[in-house]
């Protein structure tokens, strides 16, 4: 479903990712680590439009995604959140999920007032468990809730790849439990793409894992052959990788 | 409690809100209507002077408090309006238009023949200013250039469109613009009961615009605006081009400003370069900004409050008014950045 080819990036002669390729399956539950700087926001950048790549390909069902505008990306069905979660303060959390799942509407149609809330949403809501924040605007959550309802918007635009940069950042381990079950929820019936280096939360939820060093691939496989890999444990600084993976941020 | 009670008492409480609401709307209504009965014929004409300004306003506030795009040029909107209906007027005098015959004009100009018809001359205020807008907005929001550059961009509008208004005399009637209007399809513009009606028109074509702004604020385009004001990268992975969310907005409040334009012509009796060039485009935000621009009702506010309060200076102290204005905008954008309508609603609240 989504295949990267050679992908390279240059920042004025730094090379933040030195041709990278991926493959990821239709229905796959990816997760993405690497120490800090590796380039794993990078690699998410440029999928989603925001970073324009030096050279490579970018396949996603067919369509190259490389040079697309980011609005016409997500109306391909790919998604993202960010790894600062921005949510818009002003609107209600309830207005922010509308407004992510109404995009696919022409913009006059926008014009009508609100009525009702309608399926997409309501099911982000109850997902995310954001129910009883509705209506409260979206500058009052905590750290954690804003991680969610940017998740929830993700979810009500109904992509079909979902990019999440680092969701249990800075969560309390109750915030990152609930976190872990909605991903696990998520990924029954999307594809996703997750970046996070807790080695617990890896652990609990991951099955494959991409590592990331240098703008590179450095392996890939699943959970326990990457924290059995020397190369990775070297990466982590020499430390018993099971540890040090989870410090990283 | 039985269920019948809770539903009164939330019908009540309903009822209740609702008369709250309902009362500010009314009691300017009444002050609307009222206000030929309590001023002298100068003084309801320069009411409709300023709630033509607060037509611009209204504008400025969608444009600018709802999608943060800072526009100082305005009058360039407010101008091709103006000057679209000082055509129409000058044409139904018949003849060749005064300023024409003192330039050395000899024959009508192309340009102007079809300002002939007053339904051309309408739709020319408020759809070209549109047009404009729309074409401005795609080109410059889709390069992304916003914020000061915006800004900036749209102020060189207004002082390019002065220079070329004055250069072309023969065209527009140059430095002094067009003046010397005499009717209004039957109507005479000197009398009083003609002025009168004219402020009706005015006063209502600015409830209307009112109402139709207040509506698209509450509705999901409204939210998107706030969305793209407030982080318009963002607005990008919703799926949205925040460049076209822009560009409508745009240009609904340049057609306001043509409309505001067309009407200000018969109500002032003057178009000009000088009132669209860059200063009135700027007194306008500075208008906006006092009255507060995240509320629409602030806006119309500030364009009324500074339109009164210009006239008032003027008529003493004939140049302080400008430093007057700028010392209020400072003191504005530090104290109370949402303006008079913010200072309303925090006494409202506490
Ligand atoms: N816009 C940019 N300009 C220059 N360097 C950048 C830019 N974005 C990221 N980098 C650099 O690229 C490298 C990879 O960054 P990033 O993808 O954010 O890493 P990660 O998400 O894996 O921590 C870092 O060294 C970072 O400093
Ligand atoms: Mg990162």
């Amino acid at each position: 479903m989504l295949e990267l080819r050679d992908i390279q990036v240059d920042f004025d002669g730094f090379k933040a990712l030195g041709g990278v390729d991926l493959t990821v399956a239709e229905g796959e539950l990816r997760f993405l680590i690497g120490p800090n700087g590796a380039g794993k926001t990078t690699l998410i950048d440029v999928i989603t439009g925001l970073t324009r790549p030096t050279s490579g390909t970018v396949g996603f069902d067919g369509h190259d995604l490389v040079g697309r505008k980011e609005h016409h990306i997500v109306r391909l069905g790919v998604g993202r959140t960010f790894q600062t979660a921005v949510v818009f303060e002003e609107l209600t959390v309830l207005e922010n999920l509308d407004l992510a799942a109404s995009f696919r509407k022409p913009l006059w149609s926008l014009m009508r007032q609100r009525k009702g809330v309608t399926e997409a949403v309501e099911e982000a809501l109850s997902r995310t468990g954001l129910e009883e924040l509705a209506e409260r605007s979206a500058g009052v959550l905590s750290h954690g809730q804003r991680q969610w309802l940017e998740i929830g918007m993700l979810l009500a635009q109904r992509p079909r790849l979902l990019l999440l940069d680092e969701p249990v950042a800075g969560m309390s381990r109750e915030e990152r439990e609930r976190t872990g079950e909605l991903l696990t929820g998520i990924a029954r019936d999307h594809t996703v793409i997750v970046v996070e280096h807790d080695m617990e939360f890896l652990r609990r939820y991951a099955s494959q894992v991409t590592v990331l060093h240098e703008g590179k691939v450095l392996t890939e496989g699943s959970v326990d052959q990457v924290r059995a890999d020397p190369r990775v444990q070297e990466v982590y600084l020499g430390r018993r990788a099971s540890d040090a993976v989870g410090t990283g941020s | 409690m039985n269920k019948t009670d809770v539903m009164n008492k939330a019908d009540v409480m309903k009822k209740a809100d609702v008369m709250k609401k309902a009362i500010y709307p009314i009691l300017v209504g009444l002050l609307v209507v009222a206000a030929p009965f309590l001023m002298d014929a100068f003084r309801l004409n320069l009411l409709a002077k300023y709630l033509c300004f607060a037509i611009v306003a209204l504008g400025i506030g969608l444009a600018w408090g709802q999608g943060g795009m800072l526009t100082l040029g305005q009058g360039v909107f407010f101008g091709l309006g103006g000057y679209s209906m000082a055509m129409y007027l000058k044409l139904q005098e018949g003849g060749l238009p005064d300023f024409m015959v003192w330039s050395g004009v000899e024959k009508l100009p192309a340009l102007w023949t079809p300002f002939a018809n007053p339904v051309f001359a309408l739709a020319t205020a408020i759809l070209g200013p549109m047009l404009l807008a729309t074409l401005l907005g795609l080109l410059v929001f889709r390069q992304r250039v916003r914020g000061a550059y915006f800004a900036i961009l749209t102020q060189a509008l207004a002082a390019a469109l002065v220079i070329l208004l004055v250069g072309q005399q023969g065209l527009t009637g140059g430095t002094n613009g067009m003046t010397n209007f005499y009717d209004l399809f039957a109507w005479d513009l000197a009398e009083d009961s003609t002025q009168r009606g004219l402020y009706f028109v005015v006063a209502v074509v600015l409830a209307l615009l009112y109402l139709g702004a207040r509506q698209l604020v509450r509705s999901r385009y409204g939210r998107l605006l706030v969305a793209v004001r407030d982080g318009e990268d963002r607005v990008r992975f919703l799926g949205y081009d925040p460049a076209t969310v822009k560009t409508v907005t745009f240009a609904i409040s340049a057609g306001m400003a043509g409309l505001a334009g067309a009407l200000f012509v018969p109500v002032v009796g003057i178009i000009s370069p000088a009132l669209l060039g860059v200063v009135p485009s700027l007194e306008l935000v500075v208008a906006v900004a006092v009255g507060g621009r995240y509320a629409l009702a602030g806006a119309v506010l500030g364009a009324v409050v500074m339109g009164y309060a210009k006239t008032a200076f003027s008529e003493q102290f004939a140049d302080g008014w400008l430093y007057l204005q700028g010392a209020l905008f400072i003191l504005v954008m530090t104290l109370a950045p949402k303006g008079i309508m913010g200072v309303i609603k925090r006494a409202r609240t506490a």
